[in-house]
């Protein structure tokens, strides 16, 4: 089981849905996030191009955040879903600095926290909060080792990028072009 | 009360009471990610409501934490307005709720207008004070002197308190100030308006067109949803906007119009639609009448003619008129719906239904559907006496075609050098905030200083509650019954509110204000129920259904009477039109003393140095009444003015600086706002997203942060049909130094 989700850059209006589904969801405190929105703009007008994403946790394979941690706290779960427990985390904020997608903040009560792809959802079968709310469709989860599912679905038929690939994490967060 | 923080504390970490003697280190222990896991899969006690942040009033579900505390909202899956899911506003509509500046009791002020000094008063002293002043304005004035403001679900009871007191003079800024003049338009030519939800078949279209338009800023979540669909189905989108919008960055033709020259645009579209014989010849031979005089009408509206007027090529015109056809009936020219623009804004939307007609899209899949409406049961109150005096006799011969009151002929109503034939003495404002929704503030507060009564009902301190005599706190949506949904949509449904939560604080819902106040005024015999549950239970056992049923599944759906959602094969369509045609020529209008085919007017420019102020929507809030809550102003607490690089340059402008505006009438904004240079945005334009710029102290939160387009908006071009408000014909310059002043608004 590989847990991914696919953005469709084509479809993101950019709205936010995702944002504050999450941090209801979650009860992320306000004035954090564990996911978020980048708008990336090109040219001159009126010739202009704009590409929306939401972004969030990659959840990597090769994660630098969890060969970081001197404690553990970060760790890898069945289906790739990187979690952080935070009774083990000591907010040292090495997880952080590694990571190079910013997915993560410091929990105003002392400890690190950032994306789950909701499994306290997901293993009561529904999607991700971010994915269940989004108005335009343009979120897909699921199992990557499952040919029929919605990610793997989307991804077969369409053409995609990662973020940063340089940087070697083998990231899980697919972006349709 | 427990603030948003508070309450994020104790259900993220369960362990607000655990805190209490532990060391912090144990706290976090009880906080481990498995212990939060299993919190957060509790079964927990759903609730159902519709929305309230916005018109779309989509249905869903309020959930509680194990602490019995509203937690999150979530869309109902059986709900046509957003299919199981909410927009950010909905989803964010916790925040309306926990807002720590929320009104909490009613108030009394006891200074002069505009100080905002109020002492807090029980309901029966606020509730004996309205009475008395309202006794006293009907029997000084007459009752039609009394005018309700009002916008959302409450709007029905002060309805019916104003109807029973003697008033007509009920006026929805929705109307004058939003889309009235699409609505008459649309009217006058197919005999029907567009209705909200929009009758615009997106999910199956196969061309949408957005003239300013911006579907997905403007967060309308149905026709979002829609136009994604339609996204994914290959549907060509093209957009009009002199911004490069979010939809223009889907669209397959982004035609950067210049400002203000749209109908040239509409009518060389027409032209080429017409003379290319690009038009449905078996539709608007079998549904319109008035052809041969449009044909005539567009003849010289080629795209050349109108590439001088708007800058758009004539092969991109030529391009963009094609697709259209080759998409019919399967197209869309949207119709938009905050449309008052330069004041001839409803024959600009004329020539929209008109093009609409030429393509065959309405009554067509893919075009514009046949909406169906749940008929709801009234239970029988006394009949209302006909007001003495309307609002159309307040200014004889003015707007003869608004089929609604005109907001702002009844402001200047109170204005005394405005010469009504009677004044309004007394204002009722329920959830609109008149000062950033009418524009020419100053005329408003003219208008205010004048009455002898103004009323306002709200959730939130806003500026007009400021301005008011009596202050009554309204419960949020999320804490009480309500009317029962039933819009227009493709199957008729009904959708039940009701309350998550107790009241907070001293609130109450709006129809037992109105209930209570029915009783000081002698009236009580208008809401015979008690508690509002028992008039929904009436009206759904009259339905088939129960106030029990509903309470389970929120959303109850219908099937249509009969099998016409599109306009069958060769079907003979009877239009309400006086002819009972699609009228292109409009013999309503010419009858009325105005244009009967829609006519291209210059408009003014900008003189140099200045901009022209074009506001819009950002998907995250709803007008200005969204700008403190907590959950929204987490995604935007401020607005900026994007302004082109070009632009930037020549003034010496860069990104993040902040700036005051200043308009042509030396108007110069209360606040700064955030420069954001962008060539999102034409050099011979500023845009900004309207309802920011609050200077209401007790919303502290977004107390002046950014700038209030409606301060700038002090050249307004009526309408003359309809009296709508056009907005688009105020011009900015930047002021980069501003000498500290006290804000008085």
């Amino acid at each position: 089981m590989r847990y991914a989700m696919a953005v469709d850059t084509r479809k993101c209006v950019g709205c936010s849905d995702c944002v504050v589904a999450c941090q209801t969801e979650n009860n992320v405190p306000i004035g954090f996030c564990r996911d978020w929105v980048v708008e990336v703009m090109d040219g001159t007008y009126p010739q202009l191009e704009i590409e929306i994403r939401s972004e969030r946790c990659n959840h990597c394979v090769n994660a630098p955040c969890v060969r970081c941690c001197p404690t553990g706290a970060s760790h890898i779960i069945d289906g790739g879903i990187i979690l952080v427990e935070h009774s083990d985390c000591i907010g040292c904020g090495a997880c952080m600095a590694s990571c190079p997608y910013d997915a993560r903040y410091p929990h105003p009560d002392g400890y690190v926290d950032k994306c789950t792809f909701c499994v306290h959802r997901i293993k009561n079968g529904l999607s991700p909060a971010c994915v269940a709310v989004c108005p335009t469709k343009c979120l897909y989860f699921g199992d990557l080792d499952d040919p029929n599912s919605d990610v793997s679905t989307v991804l077969k038929k369409r053409k995609f990028k990662t973020l940063i690939p340089e940087a070697g994490t083998a990231p899980q967060l697919y972006f349709l072009i | 009360m427990a603030s948003r923080r508070d309450f994020i504390k104790i259900s993220a970490i369960g362990a607000g009471v655990l805190a209490v003697g532990a060391g912090a280190f144990k706290v976090i222990k009880v906080l481990s990610s498995s212990e939060e896991i299993k919190k957060l899969v509790v079964d927990l006690k759903r609730t159902p409501t519709y929305c309230e942040v916005c018109f779309w009033k989509c249905a869903g579900w309020v959930y509680k934490n194990s602490e019995g505390k509203i937690w999150k909202i979530t869309g109902n899956d059986e709900d046509q307005h957003c299919n199981g899911r909410f927009c950010p506003r909905g989803t964010g509509g916790v925040g309306m709720y926990y807002d720590e500046d929320r009104l909490k009791s009613p108030l009394i002020r006891v200074e002069e207008r505009g100080k905002q000094v109020f002492r807090e008063a029980t309901w029966d002293e606020a509730f004996e004070l309205i009475a008395t002043k309202m006794k006293d304005i009907s029997s000084k004035y007459g009752p039609e002197s009394m005018a309700l403001f009002t916008h959302g679900s409450g709007s029905g009871y002060f309805t019916t308190l104003l109807k029973a007191y003697g008033s007509g003079n009920i006026a929805e800024p929705s109307y004058a100030q939003c889309r009235g003049p699409r609505d008459e338009a649309f009217f006058a030519t197919f005999g029907e308006e567009a209705y909200s939800p929009e009758i615009t078949d997106i999910r199956d279209t196969r061309c949408l067109v957005l003239i300013g338009s911006h579907i997905g800023e403007n967060m309308h979540n149905g026709q979002v949803q829609e136009m994604s669909d339609a996204i994914d189905k290959g549907a060509v989108i093209i957009t009009v906007d002199p911004r490069f919008s979010t939809a223009a960055g889907k669209a397959r033709y982004w035609l950067p119009i210049k400002p203000a020259t749209d109908m040239a645009l509409l009518l060389a579209w027409m032209h080429e639609i017409i003379y290319n014989e690009y038009y449905d010849k078996k539709y608007v031979e079998k549904y319109c009448s008035g052809f041969e005089q449009l044909k005539a009408h567009v003849k010289d509206f080629t795209p050349e003619w109108a590439y001088g007027i708007t800058t758009i090529k004539p092969d991109q015109i030529r391009k963009t008129a094609k697709e259209m056809a080759d998409a019919s009936p399967a197209v869309i020219v949207h119709p938009g719906r905050h449309v008052t623009w330069y004041g001839d804004d409803t024959q600009r939307i004329r020539a929209v239904a008109i093009l609409n007609a030429l393509l065959g899209s309405w009554g067509r899949r893919g075009g514009f559907y046949r909406p169906a409406k749940f008929a709801l049961a009234s239970f029988p109150i006394p009949a209302f006496k006909a007001p003495a005096r309307t609002w159309q006799d307040i200014f004889p011969g003015k707007y003869p075609i608004a089929s609604s009151p005109v907001s702002n002929a009844l402001i200047d109503a109170s204005v005394a050098e405005n010469n009504p034939v009677y004044p309004v003495k007394g204002w009722f404002v329920n959830g609109t905030n008149l000062i950033f929704t009418i524009p020419n503030q100053a005329n408003t507060l003219k208008a205010i200083q004048n009455l002898d009564l103004l009323v306002a009902i709200d959730t939130m301190p806003m500026e007009i509650t400021g301005w008011a005599d009596v202050v009554l706190p309204e419960c949020t949506y999320l804490e009480r019954y309500d009317i029962l949904r039933v819009s227009p949509h493709r199957k008729p449904a009904i959708a039940l509110r009701m309350p998550a939560a107790e009241p907070m604080n001293n609130t109450r819902s709006a129809y037992w204000i109105a209930r209570e106040l029915s009783k000081k005024l002698g009236l009580s015999g208008y809401f015979p129920f008690e508690k509002q549950e028992e008039l929904l239970d009436w009206q759904l056992q009259k339905a088939g259904s129960s106030l029990e049923e509903m309470q389970r599944i929120g959303v109850k759906t219908f099937e249509r009477d009969a099998d016409d959602l599109y306009f069958a094969e060769d079907e003979n369509v009877e239009f309400s039109t006086d002819s009972g045609k699609i009228e292109l020529y409009s013999a309503f209008f010419e009858g009325a003393g105005f244009d009967p085919l829609p006519k291209y007017v210059a408009h003014e420019e900008p003189a140099e140095g200045f901009y022209r102020l074009i506001y819009g929507r950002a998907p995250m809030h709803t007008f200005s009444r969204t700008s403190n809550n907590p959950n929204l102003t987490d995604l935007m607490d401020e607005n900026s003015v994007w302004v082109n690089p070009l632009v930037a340059k020549e003034w010496g402008l860069k990104s993040d600086q902040y700036i005051w505006l200043k308009n042509q009438d030396g108007i110069i904004t209360d606040f700064s706002v955030k420069v954001r240079v962008t060539e999102r945005i034409r050099w011979d334009s500023v845009y900004i997203i309207h309802g920011f710029g609050h200077a209401q102290k007790q919303m502290k939160r977004c107390f002046g942060r950014g700038v209030s387009d409606t301060q700038l908006i002090t050249n307004v071009l009526v309408d003359p049909l309809m009296g709508g408000t056009g907005m688009r014909s105020n011009f900015v310059t930047f002021v980069t130094e501003k000498a500290e002043q006290e804000v008085v608004s």
